[in-house]
């Protein structure tokens, strides 16, 4: 039994309607209680931290993290991974099912969770939707739900078969799981490496065009529309395109259960960036034109996206380190989503802090139905991130916590310094 | 917040793109766009100076000097041509390419990159099927890289023995080379200018030197994108209408090895695009007729197009060995701050 008091911070947590100075009390993996400053009842026993000047907000939650373990611990482990979520304020992170094997079992599923891994916060595994993620068997959903499994999905291998794309939106609702779809008409990208467009054709690179996300996202809308009664849940991952996006919206007003998640390098970054060749610029989705770059931000604004998603994925150096066009997709995210989002969203754009840690906590919470997380309401899940949301820093690779050092954000000045992690009721985190 | 109101972008200013480190080593020539208007005339006249040198003496430049050939695709005059201008100025070359070396064990570029640096090289002249893979040399070893064609990107020194076959004959005489040398001057490329790096090349540097380049070719083989590459490009579907303005032509070859599943209806084709002694001779009389190699003949153009008079293709080749002395002579002489040695 262990309790945990922070004092004199601000207490900000918008799925509970608080924005005010207030004590909180963490016992037991619980939110025991929360008082004005200096007021907390059951307060005796418990470790104090003084979060004067600093901003406690409900634990970040990723809903779009690949941890590489099992069959990639050169990589990532779960141990490192969770790690680097902690430094960056996550108390919970879901995992993509492409390990090695493919989290397509019972066993895997359970496995991930064991404390045997030595996560330091909550991961919920995502298991394949089709056994082997290639696209013909559906896996049995019920299984992998008792087991732990929060959604399903093929990601890095989209369904594009429309019978086991309809029958995966089926079997996942009757057992109330989301299906989260990696939207790319692979058929569309053979050899691509990059965005589509005039920076592709200079660099002599294979584009993916747009209709190769919007393609795959209006066909499974169209699927959810047939599946209708059923109440299906469809989340589209890391989300790039306007095209995508307006597909998501106009679905959402029929009232589709369609959810979207916007990954913060689609929101700042152009393919321009990719520069001369730089693989750290590279992932799947790629970067696109500054058009779709600035559609993420409106549909940030304008609420259409539920969730800021990393898409973490770590590669190892010597991985990245090859011609573009062989090198492995993708870049971490784990230690830049809160500073980058901070800086942009909050400090230029303007968004409200309460919308932006919202993005980053409740409603990705929402999107895979994560009970009494995303919130510091009394009684649920004592994970918090305790940050001074005023203090710059820059951000060194080098210094991260994850195995890996692919990130294009090396050197940024990141806005918002977390200073604790609090992942079910213990210390996760504390910056030195 | 609308999607019609104001663009989120001007609001929004995250880091441009890092300023470029490359190239790190001034005497790499990675593309045409590094090669100040400066670098060009010197390359230029080194070329010339260099032609012209008596060979007894221009041995000694580089003498015993090391250059590696890193050939990861297959090359007749690129290859041959490098090597030749190397061995004219005294260097010693060795040549690795992917097919008898352990690249087909699996090493990496950066693996063999560094390797031939501890073997001496000083200089790397690099061929490979991946855009963008003399950048990734250049990082790893910081010796300068001369690219020899990257994928589907640039093939820097064949544009520099086209500009120097296209002033020959169209600017004989001239000394030095400015924005407007080319001003008047209407270089049509045709074919397959997608999967060109050659026709890249050409369409970043010519326009520098007041050149208009046309591209011409069907919308599978030249997307409409293909304009904005840079200033001085534009897009002429119009075979013959391309012909009837140019002064220059270059054809270029359908790269079969590079088509990735597009299929072609080569009949179709070569009815629109194919050069052939009755369209020169109405349409393009006094043009000269380039094409970089290797040539399929009865295909992009005819066999008596190609060793007819307003031929170039041969010469090209010639200009290529003097602009590779040049270049090579460039990599191994320029010290690492830029000064020459």
């Amino acid at each position: 039994m262990t309790a945990l008091v922070l004092r004199n911070g601000h207490l900000l947590d918008p799925a509970a309607g608080i924005d005010a100075a207030k004590d909180i009390l963490f016992k037991d993996n619980r939110v025991a209680e929360i008082a004005a400053t200096g007021k907390l009842k059951q307060a005796d026993g418990a470790e104090f931290l003084d979060a004067t000047g600093l901003v406690i907000a409900p634990g970040l939650i990723d809903i779009h993290v690949h941890l590489r373990e099992p069959g990639q611990g050169y990589k990532e482990t779960i141990a490192t991974g969770a790690a680097a979520a902690a430094a960056g304020g996550f108390t919970a992170v879901a995992a993509m099912p492409n390990t090695i094997p493919v989290n397509d079992s019972v066993d895997i599923t359970r496995w991930m969770q064991s404390p045997d891994r030595g996560a330091l916060i909550r991961v919920f595994p995502i298991a394949a939707a089709t056994r082997g993620s290639k696209g013909e068997q559906i896996n049995d959903f019920a299984a992998l739900k008792s087991s732990g499994a929060v959604a399903v999905t093929d990601d890095g291998h989209p369904i594009l078969k429309d019978s086991v794309m309809r029958e995966t939106l089926a079997g996942a609702a009757r057992v109330g799981l989301s299906v989260i779809q990696h939207a790319e008409d692979t058929r569309m990208t053979v050899g691509a490496s990059m965005n589509a467009g005039p920076v592709a054709f200079k660099l002599g690179l294979r584009g993916m065009p747009n209709e190769a996300e919007s393609s795959l996202v209006e066909r499974d809308i169209r699927l959810l529309t047939e599946l209708r009664e059923a109440r299906a849940h469809l989340h589209v991952a890391h989300t790039s395109t306007a095209a995508a996006i307006a597909a998501v919206r106009q679905a959402r007003r029929s009232g589709l259960r369609v959810t979207c998640e916007v990954a913060p390098h689609h929101f700042l970054l152009t393919d321009e960036h990719v520069g001369f060749y730089n693989t750290n610029f590279k992932m799947n989705p790629p970067l696109r034109s500054a058009a779709d770059r600035d559609a993420m931000i409106e549909a940030i604004l304008d609420g259409v996206v539920d969730a800021i998603a990393t898409d973490h994925a770590p590669h190892a150096t010597h991985e990245k380190e090859v011609e573009f066009e062989r090198a492995p997709n993708g870049i971490t995210g784990l230690e830049t989503a809160l500073g980058l989002s901070l800086r942009f969203l909050h400090g230029e754009l303007k968004m409200p802090l309460g919308r932006v840690l919202s993005l980053l906590s409740a409603q990705p919470a929402a999107v895979l139905g994560l009970k009494n997380r995303g919130t510091l309401a009394v009684g649920s899940c004592a994970d918090a991130v305790v940050f001074d949301p005023k203090a710059e820093w820059t951000y060194r690779a080098t210094e991260g916590k994850s195995k890996s050092k692919n990130t294009p954000f090396d050197g940024w000045t990141m806005q918002g310094k977390v200073r604790w992690t609090i992942g079910e009721g213990r210390i996760t985190y504390a910056a030195t | 917040m609308s999607p019609t109101a104001t663009p989120v972008r001007r609001l929004l200013y995250p880091p441009p793109p890092a300023a470029s480190p490359f190239p790190y080593h001034p005497g790499s020539l990675l593309s045409v766009e590094h090669v100040a208007l400066g670098a060009l005339n010197q390359i230029l006249t080194r070329a010339t100076a260099l032609e012209q040198q008596d060979p007894l003496t221009r041995d000694r430049i580089l003498a015993k000097r090391r250059v590696a050939l890193l050939f990861y695709e297959s090359s007749t005059r690129t290859r041959t041509s490098f090597e030749l201008a190397a061995k004219a100025l005294g260097a010693d070359t060795a040549l690795i390419s992917n097919l008898s070396s352990s690249i087909e064990k699996g090493e990496s570029l950066k693996d063999t990159g560094l390797t031939l640096r501890a073997l001496g090289a000083e200089a790397i002249i690099l061929r490979h099927n991946s855009s963008g893979a003399p950048w990734l040399l250049e990082e790893c070893t910081h010796l300068p890289v001369l690219n020899a064609g990257d994928g589907m990107h640039e093939h820097p020194t064949q544009a520099l023995l086209d500009l120097r076959t296209i002033l020959a004959h169209l600017r004989p005489g001239i000394s030095e080379v400015g924005a407007n040398t080319l001003a008047g001057v209407t270089l049509s490329i045709t074919g397959d200018i997608l999967h060109s790096r050659v026709a890249r090349s050409n369409m970043l540097l010519l326009p520098r030197l007041g050149a208009r380049v046309l591209l011409c070719g069907p919308k599978e083989l030249l997307p409409e994108l293909a304009a904005n590459a840079g200033p001085g490009i534009f897009i002429e579907r119009d075979f013959e209408s391309a012909l009837r303005q140019s002064q220059a032509i270059m054809m270029l070859r359908i790269q079969g090895e590079r088509l990735a599943g597009l299929q072609l209806d080569l009949e179709e084709y070569k009815g629109n695009y194919q050069l052939t002694g009755d369209r020169l001779r109405t349409l393009a009389p006094e043009a000269i007729v380039m094409h970089p190699g290797p040539i399929i003949r009865g295909l992009e153009i005819t066999a008596g197009v190609a060793d007819g008079p307003q031929s170039t293709i041969l010469e090209q080749v010639t200009h290529g060995v003097a602009i590779r002395m040049a270049v090579v002579e460039r990599a191994l002489t320029i010290a690492s701050n830029g000064a020459r040695a």
